[in-house]
């Protein structure tokens, strides 16, 4: 049941949003986000509702870190 | 960055499988580490991740298929539910093929009956909308990133002032699943892979109690292999060390603290019950029932129905392969009798089945 994948919101209309991936549009309901959204958001889309929002920066630092550890020596991260 | 190209970079996959084997190599020290999650099921298969483990690290797939884990007595049900007179059937795919007893949704909608696949529950209500004279029964399956959007399908049913919309619920929840899981001596689990977006929903701080009293580590990792491998590092990390945290791998989404709005949504709908899970039993406090307060739409209470005793196919061990106990290839079914074509149980049916998973993938080289 976990499908939920991340879209770009490309619309927001009240609490309802179309969110886009790959070309493929979906209409994606806001009511079960605790945050607010703009137009250009990523969110994880499942079940027809946004769940979650995706942090950009977060992603960016995850990427990074793992960059990282493979160029390193082995000690953690 | 779209987020998800970046995290299956093949480098990053390779080089956090090789500080694995380095963590672990000459140390002797086995670990099993159980996920529980049907995306991560497949996503472990279709990238080829246990391929890359070292030996002494081993990755078990748990009771993480929603559709795999409902008593088929629940489609036994739903099949008598589309038999009715006047109902319509509204359903996520994969529950439509899985088979019960003796016949499953999909068979019946060859028979005439009326069961449409759908994906969101607001389709669900948008097909009571247009079909006044139908009594839409939507199943309600899935974990704790579902149950949310069920039950702001009920609340948006309830402002529609419907009464032809009612939800068959089957929803049960993770936390206190692990925690059963856990004290199995069998299993050995040193760890937990957990579920991304049950998490971005509960919170990562949900699995605290496993980790500060259970002493187990819990890492919460995203669906592509990067993500996937550098959790099990974490893990391996943490074992070795000795030390049992909740880590969050995939913190562009999920966060201590989850999503609130979503839980209070969930929580006004729905209530914890004692859930039975195919293969494990009873479960306290395991399952979501709806409230009174929306008796009016439960399928359960407003349609009675005869239901037949339920019969699980002989020899299916889906049971066993849920709770990790016995791999796909173990089970003799397993791709003689039991294919995606003709599934005897649940964990071929569902798109995110281990026995799915292992048949589309990596047939041979099932741990």
């Amino acid at each position: 049941m976990c499908l939920g994948v991340p879209m770009r919101v490309a619309k927001i209309d009240g609490s309802e949003a179309v969110a886009e991936i790959d070309g493929v549009r979906r209409a994606a309901s806001l009511l079960l986000l605790d945050e607010a959204v703009e137009v250009g958001d990523y969110v994880i889309v499942h079940a027809g509702f946004a769940i979650s929002k995706l942090e950009p920066a977060a992603a960016q630092e995850t990427l990074a870190l793992m960059r990282e550890l493979c160029a390193g020596d082995g000690a953690e991260g | 960055m779209n987020y998800l190209d970046e995290f299956r970079d093949r480098r990053l996959v390779h080089g956090l499988a090789e500080r694995i084997r380095r963590l672990v190599s000459g140390s002797g020290r086995r670990m099993t580490f159980m996920e529980v999650c049907g995306t991560h099921t497949m996503a472990v298969c279709r990238y080829g991740i246990r391929a890359l483990l070292p030996p002494e690290v081993r990755l078990i797939s748990g009771p993480g298929c929603p559709v795999c884990v409902t008593p088929s007595g629940y489609v036994d049900r739903a099949v008598a539910c589309s038999r009715l007179p006047g109902s319509m059937i509204a359903t996520f795919g994969d529950m439509a093929r899985v088979p019960g007893s003796t016949s499953s949704l999909l068979e019946e909608r060859a028979k005439g009956r009326e069961v449409r696949i759908v994906y969101s529950p607001l389709d669900a209500v948008a097909l009571a909308v247009q079909n006044p004279h139908r009594q839409v029964i939507f199943l309600g399956v899935g974990f704790e990133t579902t149950a949310p959007a069920v039950a702001g399908s009920i609340l948006a049913a309830a402002a529609k002032n419907l009464s032809n919309y009612f939800v068959l619920a089957s929803h049960r929840t993770i936390p206190v699943t692990l925690q059963t899981l856990s004290a199995d001596p069998d299993l050995g689990l040193d760890g937990y892979l957990c579920p991304p977006h049950v998490s971005a929903v509960i919170g990562a701080d949900a699995y605290r109690p496993l980790a500060e009293e259970n002493r187990l580590p819990c890492v919460v990792a995203g669906f592509e292999p990067a993500d996937v491998m550098r959790g099990i590092e974490i893990l391996v990390w943490q074992v070795a060390e000795g030390r049992s945290a909740v880590e969050i791998e995939y913190s562009r989404v999920v966060k201590p603290g989850g999503n609130r709005k979503a839980r209070a949504v969930m929580q006004e709908v729905f209530a914890p019950f004692d859930a039975e899970w195919r293969g494990i039993g009873v479960i306290p406090g395991s399952g979501l029932r709806i409230r009174d307060g929306y008796a009016r739409f439960d399928a359960e209470r407003q349609i009675p129905v005869d239901v037949e005793a339920p019969r699980e196919h002989p020899g299916c061990l889906c049971g066993q392969v849920l709770k990790g106990k016995v791999a796909p290839a173990e089970c003799p079914l397993f791709a003689r009798t039991c294919t995606p074509e003709a599934p005897a149980g649940a964990c071929m049916v569902s798109s995110e089945g281990t026995c799915a998973a292992a048949y589309q993938y990596a047939p041979a080289s099932i741990p």
